[in-house]
């Protein structure tokens, strides 16, 4: 659906004369405004929309915010249990039981699972989100892709408490990252971010038609997530994918390459060597020991990929929209 | 005068599925169809609303009309044709949509505000003019799943009004909270209209369009039948309904709509001589020529008086049985007496209508369709005149210095009428 609505923001709107500290009515002054609704659906006033309509996205996230987490310390260690009780199950099963060797093991599960969380929560949030505001849809306009965009905004507060927790983290274990790749690190995080905002949009109006979707979700989630390097390291699915002449599907993996980036800068090592424990003595690959320009190249086509795809899904979101009111 | 609303042929068709498959399970195994019945919601509708005016949408349920709002206000997508709206436009289609239970109302204010359509800064700058207008200052911290429904809906309209928009889509929430709120809000609305906003009401009322709108567009199965002067649109919307002859909800089949039609109708008051007006207090009666193609053996007549500033005054009790009736074929006149009219100055305009005694079916309704006048010799002012009875006594007990002019009959109201006339 069509529907630009030019909102004034932040400033003083033009059609409020303000006399005498008070908001007086002038009319006919903002009527070169208009407000046109029909059946298309138009990228260039959706992506306008999105960007006057920002100050309602960050009040979205933080009533997102708010009633999850209640404001309060606590609600906010409390959201922190989750993701340090799979860090826990993963830690014990590959330290204890399939006896790694690869040094500071926490701290490169912990890479990749911060960027899988913030993926990961933002898409489960999403498919129910639409569905679930069907109150606030059927009876006020609005760029409606800001609900799915508000789980993003929720996920990335939760990451950036993961990425204190991860700092706090290094601190403890006395590991230093490899602070020249730390320039992957923006590259990687807003591809993450524009990828992730697709897959929310299309998610959040796909759910709205066939509410399977949601259980679905997480059943692709799961698959996605083992197909994706982050208990493993890519080392070691490296030559096999090689030979299957499979490393092309793996790499389209957008969150692959981005987790690979993460893991690059944070844990700093592309392999490590024996260690007194190790009794084979070799060196075990962790990441493609290449130069940091070829992550970035990688980074890079991710990234205009990303772009396409959350333009693509701002379509498809806007053919669906259409019906909303009627199909909640 | 400009226009602030142009809406160029719109059509929505909704589908009405015979069987709803909302998961890819269901549809994967049934193969992916859907059948459905397509049902078009909106035909063609083609309307402008001028900037400033006060407009109404008249139309049974079911009619579009509510259809025809959400698509104005960018709710729901028409399937073709375009509206354009100039300036800010605010709906409000239920008070208090969007709020979140577990956020205060002050939360919730910031919340709604931004889903209407302003910045931060403007809610902060109209934010205590929006608790006031809520009458919440006490409980603003409150999470709002503790407010009462009252509590809540006052809110909700405190923050839709304190939007402030050039135009401003109403669908049928106004008559909520107490009095005394229902009254502010009215107020609200009046002063909208005299900021020289658009206001769109949507109602199926005729007498709160009558006594609110400029012009009224009437509805029917989603296309637009007229747009007129308000009196104008209620008399086609009741002629529309006569034309189907039943009301919305009726199975009461057999009655053929035009079976009965109100011919000419006259006011004659009871005074003495040929003087245009008549006096207050004096008798009126109004008669209907009716024209009946078979008997009616349930007929209701049904008298209503509008004021000049068509407020209704006065519409009979559809319970009386007085007002139950037999008509025989061929019709006959119908006879309305008031042995008494204490209104005062004015014009008065008489409606009269003949429905069935079960309510299901109009037969004919002529609405406004002659005026009486009131001249008051005295100089009593106000709308009514009511009986009075005034005396003095002094504060020390056992004396009485005064009687009342009529006494021992507890409501007396025609008692002391000939003293203050005369």
């Amino acid at each position: 659906m069509s529907l630009s609505v030019d909102r004034p923001s932040g400033s003083e709107p033009e059609h409020v004369a303000t006399i005498g500290g008070s908001t007086r009515f002038v009319p006919g002054q903002s009527h070169d405004r208009i407000t046109v609704v029909n059946g298309k659906v138009e990228l260039g006033r959706r992506l306008k929309d999105l960007w006057t309509n920002r100050d309602l996205l960050i009040l979205l996230t933080r009533t997102e915010l708010k009633v999850k987490y209640k404001n309060s310390v606590l609600g906010y260690v409390w959201s922190m249990l989750n993701p340090a009780l799979v860090l826990g199950i993963y830690y014990v099963i590959f330290k204890v039981i399939a006896k790694t060797y690869q040094p500071h093991f926490a701290i490169w599960l912990f890479c990749g699972l911060l960027v899988w969380n913030l993926f990961n929560n933002a898409a489960m949030g999403s498919t129910t989100v639409v569905v679930g505001k069907a109150g606030i849809i059927k009876k006020v306009a609005f760029p409606r892709e800001l609900l799915a965009l508000s789980t993003v905004g929720v996920a990335m507060v939760l990451f950036a408490i993961q990425v204190v927790v991860l700092a706090v983290f290094l601190l403890i274990f006395q590991l230093v990252p490899d602070w020249q790749a730390m320039i992957l690190l923006p590259l990687a995080l807003v591809t993450l971010i524009i990828f992730t905002s697709a897959v929310s949009i299309f998610l959040s109006a796909a759910n709205v038609y066939l509410r399977d979707t949601q259980h679905l979700t997480e059943v692709l989630l799961m698959a996605w997530f083992w197909g994706t390097p982050i208990v493993y390291p890519y080392g070691q699915v490296q030559s096999h994918l090689a030979n299957w002449h499979l490393t092309w599907l793996y790499l389209a993996n957008p969150i692959a390459p981005i987790a690979m980036s993460f893991q690059r800068a944070i844990y700093g090592q592309t392999s490590y060597i024996a260690s007194q424990n190790n009794p084979t003595h070799k060196v075990t690959p962790l990441l493609p020991n290449v130069p940091l320009t070829q992550y970035a190249a990688l980074l890079g086509i991710m990234f205009v990929v990303s772009i396409g795809l959350f333009l693509a899904s701002l379509i498809v979101f806007g053919r669906l929209e259409g019906n909303f009111a009627e199909e909640l | 005068m400009s226009v602030a609303i142009e809406i160029r042929d719109i059509s929505k068709q909704f589908r009405l599925y015979n069987e709803k498959h909302t998961s890819l399970k269901e549809r994967v195994i049934h193969g992916g169809k859907m059948p459905f019945t397509p049902f078009w919601a909106l035909k063609n509708v083609t309307v402008d609303i001028n900037q400033g005016e006060t407009f109404g949408i008249l139309g049974r349920n079911g009619c579009g009309k509510s259809t025809l709002l959400k698509c104005v206000a960018g709710i729901i997508k028409p399937t073709s044709g375009e509206i354009r709206v100039r300036g800010s436009l605010a709906a409000m289609l239920e008070l208090g949509a969007g709020f979140q239970p577990d956020l205060s109302g002050r939360d919730n204010i910031f919340l709604n505000g931004s889903l209407l359509g302003l910045s931060r800064s403007d809610i902060e700058k109209r934010f205590d003019d929006i608790v006031a207008f809520a009458e919440l200052e006490e409980f603003i911290d409150n999470q709002v799943k503790f407010y009462s429904s009252g509590m809540y809906v006052r809110l909700g309209f405190a923050v839709a009004v304190n939007v402030e928009p050039d135009v401003l889509l109403v669908d049928e929430v106004l008559a909520v909270g107490d009095a005394a709120f229902q009254r502010k809000c009215l107020d609200h609305v009046k002063k909208f209209q005299r900021e020289g906003r658009t206001i769109v009401v949507v109602s199926h009322g005729s007498d709160a369009i009558r006594q609110n709108c400029g012009r009224a567009m009437v509805m029917n199965h989603g296309q637009v039948i007229t747009v007129d002067e308000p009196g104008e649109a209620i008399r086609v919307y009741m002629a529309d309904l006569l034309g189907v002859g039943t009301l919305e909800g009726s199975e009461s089949g057999g009655i053929e709509g035009n079976v009965l039609a109100i011919g000419t109708v006259q006011a004659e008051h009871g005074g003495s001589g040929s003087r245009p007006h008549m006096y207050a207090g004096e008798s009126l009666t109004v008669t209907a020529d009716v024209d009946s193609l078979a008997a009616v053996p349930d007929a209701m007549a049904t008298v209503a008086i509008h004021d000049d500033r068509n407020e209704l005054v006065f519409a009979s009790d559809p319970d009386d049985p007085a007002c139950q009736m037999e008509i025989p074929e061929g019709g006959g006149i119908v006879r309305f007496f008031f042995p008494e009219v204490p209104l005062l100055d004015g014009t008065y305009s008489v409606s009269v209508g003949v429905r069935s005694e079960k309510q299901t079916a109009i037969f004919d309704w002529k609405d406004q369709v002659t005026q009486f006048e009131v001249a008051n010799p005295g100089r009593t002012t106000g709308r009514v005149r009511l009986p009075l009875d005034v005396s003095f006594r002094l504060r020390s007990s056992g004396h009485t210095g005064e009687v009342p002019a009529v006494s021992g009959v507890p409501f007396a109201p025609l008692a002391g009428w000939e003293e203050s006339t005369a």
